[in-house]
């Protein structure tokens, strides 16, 4: 027969265990570095895989809530963020569940089958009583599928996933408005928001956030309009007629009553703004408040009348306009167009649970970096799904997981992934070659060509696929056998 | 493969930057004449043309080396100039500055205490190690050291570092010279250097300032002989011409004692030169031109963009063995063939080696040569070339006419021949833009007549080729190891499977589609000598269908036809494209004939159409391949699509205009539902214009107008085509096409009988043109239908001339639509692919970057591969269910 030998490839135990030390290290040195930034603990990614993930995520989230509390406190000396506890799970596991969930467990043993499987059974077998007898098969036949349908050692997985997920692109509109979800509401969709996606834009050009409720606000109106007034953003003019007098070098702002009373404002509310401008005085004169000036003069009046045109009474900076919408099995849900996580979140009622945006970076902020991962791959998803399109969960899971990889939230381009490239030739053969090849000869840098674009630039067989195995024929020893 | 040795491997490319020294070593000559050939056409020495620098000329020997242009190959060597005066670097501009920003210019320490520069040193080497970027530090370091007044060691004041672009410095408003700079910067002690992001054993700051300027072989820059005899030469060497003239003026101007002026200006020309030299797109300084006024081409210029040598000639090479021609379609290829004419199948050739087993097969090979075809002959593969290694030297023998006898003679084991293409050989086969990777297959070589590539229409869609004059390429594969690799994964039918959703992406089409709806649409019944006639399209071998007698005449059901080409153990159930989306299903008995059921290989009922054997949702071919593997799965979609025709053939379909005729009343309904649309639109404006319409939450007046006003009229060509459809039944042709998902769709349909609708730009009515309004033809301020570009009129009873023109304005919206589009999306997929193209499953299912760093822990948080998935799903638990259920 034939001899064979092939090189073990000595490399491929060793950075696992770099890779552990480095997420270790990782959870003490980051804050170190950017004291500023928020101390967010920059989570090492951990898939949950098995039944246990999900609890698991939960916790994380929570933990993250209240570092945020605590800094805080640290810092501005605002009143703590009221602590919601999660809501319980209404609905405990039915029995029956449990008990042909223990069995699948059972007849495993120790092979491994995904938890999306295992609950997919577990709910048909509920529902058809009959095949209960036949689970062993059931299970045996899922077993043996899903062996088969896993993906082979050294496939070039990325590649397929930024193919899978570039090629659809050319079947995209370019339209920029539409209306998602709520119809009241421009939303940017189709290629422009999957480059936006991708490009991690350090704000959407349309952003938006879904604020879900809790409790009792979700299911009284008159509670969620309240909210919502406390939300939405209103400016001097929304409220008030504002006019100038010439004459007198003052300002005379009339509120009206109708809106006044809908956004839920007094008179003295209005004042009490106005007043905390500086260089001015006010005082209510009936029903309108007279604005004076300390240093009067007509160029001074005017800029005073455009700034309270714009003064703020009340709201969230950043959201412009909220709808208030009935959604079935949930009761009131607002809509917001604008986002501003940060703030939304401390507002009382509000379901911090639930409550998303389209602004992956505040999230990345507010949550952490697990859930800007689940915003990417959500946001992406459903705007493929959007154009229908079909793309596979799991090509659009690499590439968040790329932009996640290493804490904060890089964008796939030549400021970011790319171009924090190991590789000297695969960078300046992406953009910006001259700058690349400079700083890398004042560096002395070295490119080991491990990279795919590195191996194809030196014309050697690239580290992947069926160029990763290093099994070579020795024709040599195959004559000393003939002999 | 014997005779070839395992070659070597490039372990890692170290980059940094030449010394002064290197570059005197590494030349062969110092240039000195900015001349390049003399009076005879004879290179000067120590000119640019130097033949020591290498030669061009095939024929001639380098000076150097003594070897030849081309079969050896002498590399190249460079010279160098010694410049009169030190010169700056133009890339390293920005470190220059920075050095000089941070240090002292009387020690040249970093004005930084050492406390710092230790902690400092401490935080670089720990993000080092943890493979960290280590930039900020550096941005640190410099600002810091650049805020600070006095040294900490020797206490002189250090001033302002002002940088005019492009390269040249002030300090405190006073030039300084390059020389000053360098000298500042050789201070700069080693220990420093890491903290200013240069390492040093790479690199010095003072090499930063050129005083010698390496002069790139002739080889790199090859002058072009004209047909006049002229001689033209590189845009390399013009500029380094003009530096070397520049320089020669400047140091004879300085030798002589010229004013300090004259020799700055001359200083300041050399500088120009040599920056342009390396870049001749620096910002702050005009371009050097060629005397046509063309910009010239230098070293970043070549080497950057799209047409520069990385993307160019690095990423992407040219390569042999290589066809491009028009494609064409044939359906009575299989889906893994590929037609290649004979005057390309002449020119490409796969190597064979001789050995005992052919040696007489390759004698016979290279005799045929000798004895072309006749007319009517089938094809016969000759031999272009043989090739022996005598001594390691390669010796290439044409096959002629002639010698063909001779060289069969000759022919001994260990030969190689060149043998043209044959039926069976592999190749890859490509069509540009190549998006995925279905995009480039191998598929099995068969010579024919004519002159363009063809192959089986249902390869088109992962192609996204059509026959409106597309190109594609071929490949042909010459190792034994890339044969077997393309056989094994390239081949159509492994990329049956889509990886990108998990479903098949190769399946019937168009007239396939309307075939097999014919074939299985109501009891569709056929004489015993039409189904042979069918069945003899795919060469059936097996038994007959079952023969009924009805009213005594023995018929054929359509649908056991079609069970002919199911495996006998499909057991398979679903909703087809006919389904109506009913409120209340009535699955097993649709009224439609729209559920789907095959038992034991055998159709019991249900329509067949575009979801059970289309690409992208064949339910019936995705099955099959993934129960009976990809040659069951090819089989069945070379026969399905040959039955569909066969079909299609014997029934007799077609289209034409009259497809689209509706009846009068029909024409009236429509005419009255748009009369009242009109109607309401009429209303919704008075309403507006009276200030009495209700403003929807968030919107202004106008916008809620314009909404209620698309929405009607969104209604109204709904309501055209509902009526339209009405009355086009399914014994209309191009209702089939639509209903089966051949061709075509209701929508495009109502548009021909009913009404067009309304033209939208940028998803509003048409507003744009003159002022306050579209066109001359209507009253300014016109908000009704027909001036904002309702077209009311269906494409068979015509457009008039508004009409036709908003319809332009939509159309053409469209189509600079797809400009932007293509161009988007292809720099994000450029993008995307740059970004992950590293990744790579592990053995132990982790997914990694080549450097080893994790993304995942497990691919895609189950270790399922999408291609296998069924279309996202690790395992189809419901088919189990049904398997186990069903007596599995």
């Amino acid at each position: 027969m034939m001899v064979m030998f092939s090189k073990k490839k000595s490399a491929q135990k060793k950075p696992v265990t770099q890779k552990k030390s480095r997420i270790i290290a990782s959870n003490k040195k980051r804050p170190a570095l950017k004291t500023s930034v928020k101390a967010k603990i920059s989570k090492p990614k951990k898939k949950p895989t098995h039944a246990k993930g999900v609890s698991e995520k939960k916790k994380v989230k929570r933990k993250t809530q209240m570092v945020v509390a605590e800094k805080k406190i640290e810092k501005k000396k605002e009143p703590e963020r009221t602590f919601v506890p999660p809501p319980k799970k209404t609905e405990e596991e039915p029995k029956e569940f449990k008990a042909i969930r223990a069995s699948i467990h059972k007849l495993l043993k120790k092979d491994f089958l995904p938890i999306s499987i295992i609950d997919g059974i577990v709910e048909r077998v509920a529902q058809d009583k009959k095949i209960e007898a036949k689970l062993k098969s059931i299970v045996q036949k899922a077993l043996e599928e899903y062996t088969k349908n896993c993906i082979d050692p050294t496939e070039a997985c990325g590649m397929i996933s930024a193919q899978s997920i570039g090629e659809p692109g050319t079947q995209m509109t370019m339209r920029t408005f539409h209306y998602a979800g709520v119809a009241e509401i421009n939303v940017t969709l189709g290629l422009p928001r999957l480059i936006e996606i991708v490009d991690a834009r350090s704000t959407p050009s349309t952003p938006m956030m879904n604020i879900y409720l809790r409790d009792e606000y979700r299911i009284n109106s008159d509670l969620a309009k309240e909210i919502a007034n406390k939300i939405e953003i209103t400016k001097l003019t929304d409220v008030a007629d504002i006019e100038m007098d010439l004459v007198n070098i003052t300002i005379a702002i009339k509120p009206n009553k109708k809106t006044m009373e809908k956004k839920g404002i007094v008179i003295n509310d209005l004042l009490e703004r106005v007043q905390s401008v500086r260089k001015l005085s006010a005082k209510i004169e009936k029903d309108t408040i007279k604005v004076m000036l300390d240093e009067p003069g007509y160029k001074v009046l005017q800029n005073t009348n455009e700034m309270l045109k714009n003064l703020k009474i009340k709201g969230i900076d950043g959201i412009k306009r909220v709808i208030i919408r009935k959604e079935p099995n949930e009761g009131y849900v607002i809509y917001s167009e604008g986002s501003n996580l940060k703030e939304v979140l401390d507002i009382e009622g509000v379901d911090p649970y639930r409550t998303t945006t389209n602004d992956i970076h505040a999230i990345a902020r507010e949550l952490g970096i697990e859930a800007a991962r689940n915003t990417i791959i959500q946001e992406a998803y459903s705007t493929l799904s959007e154009q229908g399109l079909n793309v596979d969960m799991r090509h659009i899971m690499l590439v968040a997981d790329v932009m996640t990889a290493d804490g904060t939230v890089r964008a796939i381009g030549r400021h970011g992934v790319s171009g924090e490239k190991s590789s000297v030739l695969s960078r300046a053969a992406f953009e910006i070659t001259v700058n690349h090849l400079l700083l890398a000869s004042q560096r002395g840098e070295s490119d080991k060509l491990n990279g795919v674009a590195e191996n194809i630039i030196v014309g050697q067989p690239v580290n992947l696929g069926t160029g990763a195995i290093e099994l070579v024929m020795n024709p040599k020893k195959r004559k000393q056998k003939e002999k | 493969m014997a005779g070839r040795s395992i070659t070597k491997k490039i372990g890692a490319l170290e980059f940094s930057v030449l010394s002064p020294n290197e570059i005197r070593k590494m030349s062969a000559t110092k240039v000195i004449t900015a001349d390049t050939y003399d009076d005879d056409g004879f290179p000067i020495t120590m000119g640019l043309m130097d033949q020591r620098l290498s030669v061009i000329e095939p024929g001639l020997r380098c000076k150097t080396c003594g070897l030849k242009v081309g079969k050896d190959k002498c590399p190249g060597h460079f010279g160098h100039i010694d410049l009169a005066m030190p010169v700056i670097h133009v890339g390293f501009v920005k470190t220059i500055r920075n050095c000089l920003r941070a240090t002292c210019r009387k020690c040249g320490r970093i004005l930084l205490s050492d406390k710092e520069l230790e902690e400092h040193q401490k935080i670089i080497l720990k993000n080092a190690s943890e493979g960290r970027d280590n930039a900020y530090i550096f941005k640190i370091i410099i600002s810091s050291a650049t805020k600070t007044e006095g040294c900490p060691r020797c206490h002189a004041i250090s001033g302002k570092i002002d940088l005019d672009k492009p390269t040249s410095f002030r300090e405190n408003g006073k030039k300084l010279t390059p020389t000053e700079i360098r000298e500042w910067l050789e201070k700069i002690p080693d220990e420093d250097l890491p903290l200013l992001d240069i390492n040093i054993q790479s690199a010095r700051p003072e090499w930063m300032v050129l005083t010698v300027l390496p002069v790139p072989p002739v080889t790199v820059r090859p002058s072009v002989t004209l047909e006049s005899g002229e001689r033209s030469e590189d845009d390399l060497t013009h500029k380094l011409v003009d530096v070397i003239r520049i320089n020669q003026r400047l140091q004879e101007n300085r030798d002589a004692g010229a004013p300090q002026l004259i020799v700055e200006d001359l200083w300041e020309l050399l500088q120009y030169h040599v920056t342009t030299y390396l870049d001749n797109q620096t910002s702050g300084i005009p371009p050097a031109r060629h005397r046509s006024g063309r910009p010239l081409k230098t070293l970043a210029q070549r080497l950057k963009g799209k047409e520069g040598r990385f993307r160019s000639n690095l990423s992407g090479k040219r390569v042999n063995f290589s066809a491009r021609t028009v494609i064409s379609p044939d359906p009575n290829l299989s889906i893994n063939e590929i037609g290649v004419p004979v005057e390309i199948a002449r020119e490409l050739t796969i190597p064979v080696r001789v050995t005992t087993q052919n040696l007489e097969w390759c004698k016979k090979l290279i005799k045929q040569t000798a004895q072309p075809e006749k007319p009517g002959e089938d094809y016969r593969p000759y031999v272009n070339y043989v090739k022996r290694y005598r001594e390691g030297v390669e010796q290439r023998m044409k096959v002629t006419e002639k010698n063909a006898g001779d060289i069969a003679e000759k022919l001994e084991l260990g030969f190689t021949i060149e043998r043209q293409l044959m039926d069976g050989d592999i190749a890859l086969f490509n069509r540009q833009p190549s998006l995925h990777r279905m995009s480039m297959m191998a598929h099995r070589i068969k010579v024919m007549p004519n002159r363009s590539f063809r192959f089986n229409l249902s390869v088109c869609p992962p192609y996204n080729a059509d026959f409106d004059g597309d190109e594609m390429n071929l490949h042909l594969l010459q190792g034994e190891e890339a044969k077997a690799e393309a056989e094994i994964l390239m081949k159509v039918q492994e990329n049956l499977m889509s990886p990108r959703f998990g479903g098949v992406i190769i399946g019937g089409l168009h007239d396939h589609i309307s075939g097999c709806f014919l074939l299985t649409y109501k009891d569709k019944k056929f004489s015993k000598e039409k189904t042979s006639e069918m069945l003899a399209t795919f060469k059936y071998k097996g038994k007959f269908p079952e023969v009924h007698t009805l009213n005594g005449e023995s018929v054929v059901y359509g649908r056991d036809i079609f069970s002919v080409l199911l495996p006998k153990d499909l057991n398979i159930e679903y909703k087809s494209k006919a389904c109506y989306h009913c409120e209340v299903c009535q699955a097993p008995d649709c009224p439609h004939g729209a559920y789907v059921i095959v038992k034991n290989g055998k159709l019991k009922q249900g329509i067949i159409d575009e979801n059970s054997i289309g690409s992208f949702k064949g339910k019936i071919v995705e099955r099959i391949i993934r129960d009976h593997g990809t040659a069951a799965g090819r089989i069945f979609i070379d026969d399905v699509t040959r039955l569909g025709i066969a079909v299609v053939t014997v029934i007799g379909f077609t289209t034409s205009i009259d497809d689209e005729d509706i009846p009068t009343e029909a024409k009236r309904q429509i005419e009255e539902g748009l009369q009242k649309a009109q109607n309401k639109i009429n209303t919704l404006v008075l309403a507006y214009e009276r200030g009495e319409l209700e403003s929807l939450p968030g919107r202004s007046l106008e916008e809620t107008l314009e909404m209620e006003i698309m929405r009607v009229t969104g209604r109204a060509r709904d309501m055209a085509g509902e009526i339209a459809s009405k009355y086009l039944g399914l014994n209309n042709s191009a209702v089939i096409m639509a209903k089966s998902g051949a061709r075509g769709s209701m929508l495009n349909l109502s548009q021909m009988s009913g009404c067009v609708g309304q033209q939208a730009v940028r998803g509003e009515r048409i507003s744009r043109g003159y002022k306050y309004r579209t066109l001359p033809h209507f009253k300014k301020g016109d908000l009704g239908a027909s001036a904002k570009g309702f077209v009311a009129n269906s494409y068979k009873s015509g457009l008039n001339p508004t009409e036709y023109f908003f319809h332009s304005m939509g159309g053409r919206e469209g189509l600079v639509d797809t400009a932007v589009r293509t161009s988007r999306s292809g720099y994000m997929q450029r993008r995307l692919v740059n970004a992950l193209e590293d990744l790579k499953v592990e053995s132990d299912g982790t997914v990694r970057h080549t450097g080893g760093e994790i993304i995942q822990f497990q691919y895609g948080d189950d270790g399922v591969d999408p291609t296998r998935s069924t279309t996202g799903k690790a395992v189809d638990i419901d088919r189990i269910i049904y398997d186990v259920s069903h007596g599995g």
